[in-house]
């Protein structure tokens, strides 16, 4: 009776040895799951998008507007209408200027990254492939401008071609593009000696197969979580700009310059300098806590697979 | 009985997913470790038995829980114990040795240091004792130069010597249980004996006990006393090593013995079909030099083949054997265009071939095909199966669209894989899966020739054997060329139709696998034969007696440019002629030939005085009382 059991249980193990069994793999799941933390950031950076897009409709003032009773006054109403968050060194709405200032501050950071990303990436993985002098060069002038301080870079190239919203995009891109570069291509570099990429080199593919079809989509997820990364730092570098005068030219409103404008009002108990300054973070740190959550969900997806 | 030192019981390691379903990884195994006693688990990956074996640490791997059961190191159990007391017995009561001694060692600090640092950290002696202990080891380990290994860096030393260092590293702090994780996987046939015998003796000696972990059973044959077959978690058989060798009951040991390669002897080559013959060899390199660095005068800066001729007739397997750094990789990345040769030619079906890939027209390239060793490096991990496959056939024969698709799943079929495949990412495949999706790749194209790098090095003893089969059936049904790379000599000749034995790029013999595997033999040639771990107890000290493995064991690869390479290692070797006169070839039968200055008389007296000697033994052996069971 046992030794029946016994041969039954080896009969099935044997089975399951001969139905092609080496290891039993069920796909994973390759959706990125994000935390509480994750959503509540995205949200967060949604909101803004939103504000980008509508903000200027739905403003209760022109961003231009002087309203107020009075300058440096906390949130009231009189006949033009409620000023929520009070009133800045001018008498405009805080509010409104936020809300218009969105699209210049995220949008011009966003234009500004992706344009850095564009060059960085196209010249990182030229670089990484073509090797030799390509690289050589490159690579030197790029250190070149890196070690420059990027404010001071800034800063001069603002004061030498002056302050207009393509320049400060284009000054901001090129700053940026240079740390885009290195990352791109350090792993471009890393790509380019594995085997499957001799695999393709020894089937006699070309260049630009290689780079689209097998260096960028391993180098995509990477460069994404530093993406998020870089377009906190251009805020941060537009911000700092206006903060000096030399970014986005009154009486436009952009985040850093409202700092700047409303920063004395703080010594009237004036709040419209920290809006602004919150509005800054809170969308810099939403942007930093996705990509945290985008990259610890890989990373445990990384440590489940080495088990 | 000696003393309990290792009690399991009922252990029990689950995994949980996402969902928090618990996965059993380890369902229920009991063994038990008694002190100087050597315990192998052996299994194919995905058993456990590396699972098990770092329960003894109290250590799971990130993502794993112990779910039940004891482990009673000295009557404590490890499990449950507070981590302080966990982190007091790492280290000083069971030291772990990883797989890859190359990647435990901290490249920036010397050795010695390394060594000495975990009992002077547990405070078990001091550095004095700690370096006196550790040059004591290294005499025991029979490392070069035992007083002053210590103070060179990782880098200094060689593969089979850096493992042995390891093992003085887990010893040094006098542990109860070494956990030995593969120690000798990755090693060549020549290397792994050094380290037994290495690890053998030190265990002996030590007194210790030791957990041995491995797929292979040929090893556990030498340095086990007590053998855990594991399958998927579960104990299938244990007992005394002499048991389960000699007299296995469960089937699966049964079929894990099957795996375990015969000796390579004579005979053992198949015969090829005459369907597939042509006049002219599918592909063949004629006098070829090649290296790294910039070439001057036809020399590379680093010259790593010298001299090599080798054909590929139409149909049949070459099998290239040789110890690492012996030039195998090196031959097929030249034949297929990786590498510019320096000086002679690379011909496909007799039309001479441009050195470079790009020279080489698409035709050429299509017709010889290389299959990198790792299938894990080799398939991009962001291109589903689908796209992996259909990318030659649309690169090289512009099919396109449901066509491609029908294709891919018929290419699918000849690997014996389910057409369902195409749309997953290499990381959701096994390695034994991934290895046959890269061969496929190669299969796409239609090739005339498959350049195959080590191909089953990787994979357990069980799935590489299927490959193997899974080869021979495409080589029958498709007519290609195989050349197949490995340092396995029982691999290549259970397989390949001719062989081609490389020693510090040259070859040193070459003709069919029966006319190669039978007396005369280089010397080279006989040392790797001899090398080839048996399933019998006591093989390794016999093995150790015979007058090759004096000489050559424990010598690295020296790549000279006058003389015979083979010379410091060779127990034949003629001073002032093999070590500075160019080296005759010799012909046998048709297409054998033997690289030696010893004639073919020389060579087969030389081999008669050996077989002498090792009758002699196995007469020594027979008078010897059988131990008890």
């Amino acid at each position: 009776m046992t030794e029946e059991i016994i041969k039954t249980k080896e009969e099935e193990v044997i089975a399951k040895l001969d139905t092609f069994d080496e290891l039993p793999d069920a796909p994973p799941k390759r959706r990125i799951k994000l935390s509480w933390v994750g959503k509540l950031s995205v949200a967060v950076v949604a909101f803004w998008l939103l504000i980008v897009v509508i903000g200027p409709y739905i403003a209760p003032f022109h961003e231009m507007d002087m309203d107020g009773d009075d300058s440096f006054l906390n949130a009231h109403s009189n006949e033009y209408g409620t000023f929520f968050l009070g009133t800045d060194y001018l008498g405009r709405d805080t509010l409104s200027r936020i809300m218009f200032g969105a699209r210049n501050t995220i949008g011009i950071s966003l234009l500004a990254t992706l344009f850095a990303y564009l060059m960085g990436i196209t010249l990182g993985i030229l670089a990484a492939v073509k090797g030799g002098w390509i690289d050589m060069g490159i690579s030197r002038i790029n250190d070149a401008i890196l070690a420059l301080p990027t404010i001071m870079l800034g800063l001069i190239v603002i004061a030498a071609l002056g302050s207009s919203i393509p320049i400060l995009i284009g000054t901001a891109a090129v700053i940026y593009a240079t740390s885009v570069f290195r990352i791109a291509r350090a792993l471009g570099q890393d790509i380019m000696v594995q085997d499957f990429v001799e695999a393709a080199k020894a089937r006699g593919e070309g260049v630009w197969w290689i780079i689209k079809s097998e260096v960028l989509p391993n180098a995509a997820m990477p460069l994404a979580t530093d993406f998020g990364l870089r377009l906190v730092f251009v805020v941060l570098f537009i911000s700092s700009l206006s903060f000096l005068g030399l970014g986005v030219q009154p009486p436009a409103s952009d985040w850093g310059s409202m700092v700047r404008e409303n920063l004395q009002g703080l010594t009237y108990g004036s709040y419209a300098a920290i809006w602004p300054a919150l509005a800054i973070a809170t969308f810099t740190i939403a942007i930093n806590l996705i990509v945290d959550d985008i990259s610890a969900k890989s990373g445990g997806m990384l440590a489940k697979k080495m088990v | 009985m000696a003393e309990k030192l290792l009690e399991v019981k009922d252990l029990r390691i689950s995994a949980y997913n996402d969902e928090k379903v618990e996965i059993p990884i380890v369902k229920g195994v009991s063994f038990d470790i008694y002190k100087g006693q050597v315990v192998a688990l052996i299994g194919e990956s995905g058993s456990g038995k590396t699972t098990i074996s770092l329960a003894s640490l109290s250590y799971t791997k990130p993502g794993l829980e112990f779910s039940g059961g004891e482990v009673l190191l000295n009557g404590e159990d490890v499990i449950t114990m507070p981590p302080l007391r966990q982190r007091e017995i790492r280290g000083a009561n069971v030291a772990y040795l990883a797989q890859s001694a190359a990647a435990t060692f901290n490249p920036a600090i010397t050795i010695n240091e390394q060594v000495t640092e975990s009992p002077v950290l547990h405070g078990v002696m001091s550095q004095e004792e700690a370096n006196k202990r550790a040059v004591e080891l290294y005499h025991a380990l029979e490392l070069p130069d035992p007083n002053r290994i210590g103070f060179r860096y990782p880098h200094q030393v060689s593969g089979g010597q850096l493992q042995r260092l390891m093992a003085a590293m887990a010893l040094c702090g006098k542990p109860d249980l070494m956990v030995l994780d593969e120690p000798t996987t990755a090693l060549d046939v020549t290397t792994q004996i050094e380290v037994l015998k290495a690890f053998k003796k030190v265990i002996r000696e030590e007194n210790a006990a030791a957990i041995y972990v491995t797929h292979d059973l040929a090893v556990v044959a030498q340095v086990a006393d007590h053998i855990v077959v594991l399958y998927s978690g579960e104990v299938m058989e244990q007992g005394s090593a002499d048991e389960i060798i000699n007299n296995p009951t469960h089937a699966y040991t049964r079929r894990l013995m099957d795996a375990v390669r015969p000796k390579p002897v004579a005979g053992m080559g198949t015969d090829v079909g005459t369907e597939h013959e042509r006049e002219l060899p599918a592909m063949s390199v004629e006098n070829m030099t090649a290296g790294y660095g910039g070439i001057i005068n036809g020399e590379p800066a680093v010259t790593i083949l010298r001299d090599v001729s080798v054909k590929v007739e139409n149909a049949h397997v070459v099998g290239v054997i040789g110890e690492s750094g012996c030039g195998k990789s090196t031959l097929a990345r030249v034949m297929a265009g990786l590498l510019p040769q320096a000086k002679g030619k690379v011909k496909l079906e007799g039309e001479e071939l441009e050195g470079g890939i790009k020279d080489r027209k698409l035709s050429e390239l299509q017709k010889i095909q290389f299959v990198f060793q790792m299938a894990d490096t080799a398939l991009n991990p962001k291109q589903v199966i689908g796209d992996i496959l259909g990318r030659p056939l649309e690169f090289y024969h512009g099919i396109k669209g449901r066509e491609k698709h029908a294709k891919v799943a018929e290419i699918l079929d000849m690997v014996e894989l389910p057409a369902e495949f195409a749309s997953r990412y290499p990381a959701e495949l096994s390695g034994g899966q991934k290895q046959r999706i890269n061969m496929a790749r190669s299969l796409a194209a239609n090739p005339e020739v498959m350049l195959c790098d080590e191909v089953t090095s990787a994979l357990d003893s069980i799935v590489g054997a299927n490959v193997i089969k899974l080869l021979t059936n495409l080589r029958d049904k498709t007519g290609v060329s195989f050349v197949f790379i490995s340092h396995d000599l029982s691999t290549v000749a259970s397989f390949a139709d001719e062989i081609v034995v490389l020693y510090a790029g040259r070859v040193v013999e070459q003709g069919p696998t029966d006319e190669v595997l039978e007396p005369p033999f280089h010397p080279y040639t006989r040392l790797l034969i001899s090398s080839v771990p048996e399933l019998r107890i006591g093989w390794l000290e016999d093995t150790m007696q015979k007058r090759e493995m004096a000489v050559g064991i424990a010598r690295g690869v020296e790549i000279t440019a006058v003389g015979c390479p083979f010379y410091n290692r060779c127990p034949m070797a003629i001073e002032a002629t093999c070590d500075v006169k160019d080296v005759p070839i010799r012909e046998l039968k048709s297409g054998h030939q033997i690289s030696c200055h010893l004639t073919i008389e020389e060579l087969q007296e030389a081999e008669a005085h050996t077989q002498k000697i090792l009758h002699g033994f196995e007469k020594v052996g027979d008078d010897k009382p059988q131990k008890p069971a």
